[in-house]
């Protein structure tokens, strides 16, 4: 295992802000692994600091594939996370908004040019990802619907869901779209935490990210199989809005079966606790996202159903 | 007549509403739409707003037509001081033409587009940041330039920007506006937090002026300036490498030289300079840092070139 400083960024009074990379075995350019890049994703830079110790023992038990590159980058903007803040200090700026960069443009955009020239030539790249969207996801793995996509090697990680996202034009700036622009098969890998830590949902992420290396001959050995991977659209999801605001009661979880009309969840006012919207299922499926605040405006997305 | 836009409720005892003002009169059918505080932190628009109301109301005899001024895109951004959305963390700028099947704020977005949708003109104000001071400039992508510029003329601004198409501005209220026919104008005056009367006053007179040209005011308007425009010019970007404060020594609207000092990056624990900053060309300051404290990258002033000097155009 080699540590060192990617990329480094100087602010008047703080330390430099240090993008560490580990890389493992040696070669080809294999496999990136981008953690990190909001202040408040601590679970993706969590995974990403277990699959380094992962990687640092199987390394010395010799398990990584000969002629093979690993690189892993745990988290991309601590200054955020040091100061408790989701984007870039100074001007709020989203880095994963940045992609590909540019080296003499604004800070977050030298940022991202300096994570992008270090990860871009890899074969495979995965993302530890988060969502825009308050609440709780069963984790999956996702890739971007492009000309370059093999949806199917999203089973390799073995996790019960692979979604195929078509591109809207925000997400042309995200590090995901211009690694496939850039010919790298790339994957965001999604946890079922962001601002907390989760272990289970960790060690599925690490072991899902091991049977996928393990998939593509990036290591040697065996990994304990998984799901066999059901590869939906990402508008295959029957969304769910509130029609009403007010403090909201889940009656479900994500995971869940539920059958059509089956209640999901209520609002009810927040002055005087009368009813106002019982929210139902229109299709039996799979509970995919559920929001989990108590507080919820008219039109919010509630529930995601994997329609059956 | 203030007229509700759109409203949706929100979660404790309250409503998000988009709200205007209807300033109508005379038999013409023509419309223009000033549209301002997309963004919580720009409040220049804010005084625009009220002048053109106000004299509006003052000379109604004067329009024939519809004006619908638009003050607060973004309410809850506006009261607390919130560049984008509130709780959403999103910039509503990056959100149109949203759906009625959306979420709360893409449904208010795509109540904003129908609302404004068959306008003969909308005018969308900013104010740059709170970072960066602009000069009164229209901002017009390559694809609507031949549209629009003659409609900027009007407009009294000193500067017009064409500038190239980036994709994520697919996603802002003028792209999805002149996408469906309803010619937009993005105005760029100011800086962030501030109100600057005399800029205020300046478009004023370019509103009304355009408001004349389109045939809807019959008052008194000023003449107005006739602006540079981009086209043959390339525009530079000078960022800072270095981390400090920044102390320009030359003044928004000077003409500099390539290398000619603009200002300096200072370090005040060690009271050293961390860097000279020189003009990356020739040509006219039309963007300067107002926000001192800068990081490695960030930006410090854009100078428009002489014509036909430079090999690369600017992007927004």
């Amino acid at each position: 295992m080699k540590r060192e400083i990617l990329y480094s960024i100087k602010s008047p009074y703080r330390e430099p802000m240090d993008i560490v990379g580990f890389r493992f075995g040696g070669g080809d350019k294999t496999l990136a692994v981008v953690g990190a890049m909001r202040g408040n994703e601590i679970q993706q830079m969590y995974v990403c600091a277990r699959l380094v110790k992962e990687l640092e023992k199987l390394e010395k038990r010799h398990g990584i594939a000969g002629g093979k590159e690993i690189l892993v980058i745990p988290c991309v903007n601590y200054y955020s996370m040091n100061i408790g803040k989701r984007f870039w200090t100074m001007d709020n700026t989203d880095i994963n908004r940045m992609f590909p960069g540019y080296d003499l443009g604004e800070t977050t955009q030298r940022i991202s040019d300096g994570v992008f020239t270090n990860v871009k030539d890899y074969e495979y790249g995965i993302q530890l990802a988060s969502f825009y969207q308050q609440g709780d996801f069963l984790p999956h793995v996702k890739m971007m619907k492009t000309d370059f996509a093999e949806p199917e090697l999203m089973r390799s990680f073995g996790m019960r869901y692979g979604i195929l996202r078509t591109p809207r034009p925000y997400d042309t700036t995200t590090l995901n779209f211009n690694w496939q622009i850039w010919e790298t098969k790339a994957f965001s890998l999604y946890t079922n935490a962001t601002d907390t830590i989760d272990d289970a949902s960790a060690e599925d992420a690490v072991t899902a990210i091991m049977r996928f290396m393990c998939s593509a001959g990036i290591i040697n050995g065996k990994v304990q199989p998984g799901y066999c991977t059901e590869i939906i659209p990402e508008n295959g999801t029957e969304q769910v809005r509130s029609d009403a605001a007010g403090i909201f009661r889940s009656l479900t979880h994500v995971g869940a079966h539920v059958e059509q009309n089956d209640v999901l969840g209520k609002i009810i006012d927040p002055l005087d606790c009368s009813e106002k919207s019982v929210i139902c299922a229109d299709h039996s499926g799979v509970v995919f996202f559920e929001y989990n605040k108590p507080l919820i405006d008219e039109s919010t997305i509630c529930f995601k159903v994997i329609k059956d | 007549m203030v007229k509700t836009v759109t409203q949706a409720s929100l979660a404790v005892n309250e409503k998000l509403t988009i709200r205007k003002n209807r300033i109508k009169n005379g038999t013409s059918k023509k419309r223009l739409c000033l549209v301002t505080g997309i963004h919580g932190d720009e409040l220049e628009g804010q005084y625009l707003a009220y002048l053109m109301g106000k004299r509006l109301n003052d000379e109604i005899g004067c329009l024939n037509g519809t004006v619908d001024i638009y003050p607060a895109m973004n309410p809850l951004g506006i009261d607390s001081i919130t560049r984008g959305i509130p709780k959403f963390d999103l910039d509503m700028n990056r959100i149109f033409p949203g759906s009625r099947e959306g979420t709360l704020m893409e449904s208010v977005c795509a109540a904003v587009i129908d609302d404004i949708y068959g306008a003969d003109i909308c005018v969308d104000v900013h104010s740059s940041n709170i970072y960066l001071k602009e000069l009164p400039q229209i901002r017009i992508s390559v694809p609507t330039a031949e549209t629009l510029i003659p409609y900027a003329k009007m407009m009294n601004v000193d500067f017009i920007w064409i500038h190239d198409a980036a994709t994520v501005l697919e996603s802002t209220l003028a792209h999805s506006l002149n996408s469906r026919g309803t010619k937009t104008l993005v105005v760029e005056m100011g800086v962030g937090m501030r109100i600057t009367e005399e800029y205020c006053l300046q478009l004023c007179d370019g509103v009304f002026n355009l408001l004349k040209e389109l045939g809807m005011w019959s008052g008194e308007t000023q003449p107005v300036r006739d602006p540079i425009v981009s086209l043959n010019r390339s525009v530079g970007f000078v960022n800072s490498d270095a981390a400090g404060i920044f102390v320009p020594c030359r003044r928004f609207g000077d003409h500099v030289k390539k290398g000619e000092h603009i200002g300096d990056v200072l370090d005040p624990l060690t009271s050293t300079v961390a860097a000279q900053i020189n003009a990356v060309c020739d040509g006219m300051i039309f963007t300067l840092r107002e926000y001192p404290i800068v990081f490695g990258g960030s930006l410090l002033a854009r100078i428009l070139q002489p014509e036909d000097n430079g090999k690369e155009g600017g992007a927004l």
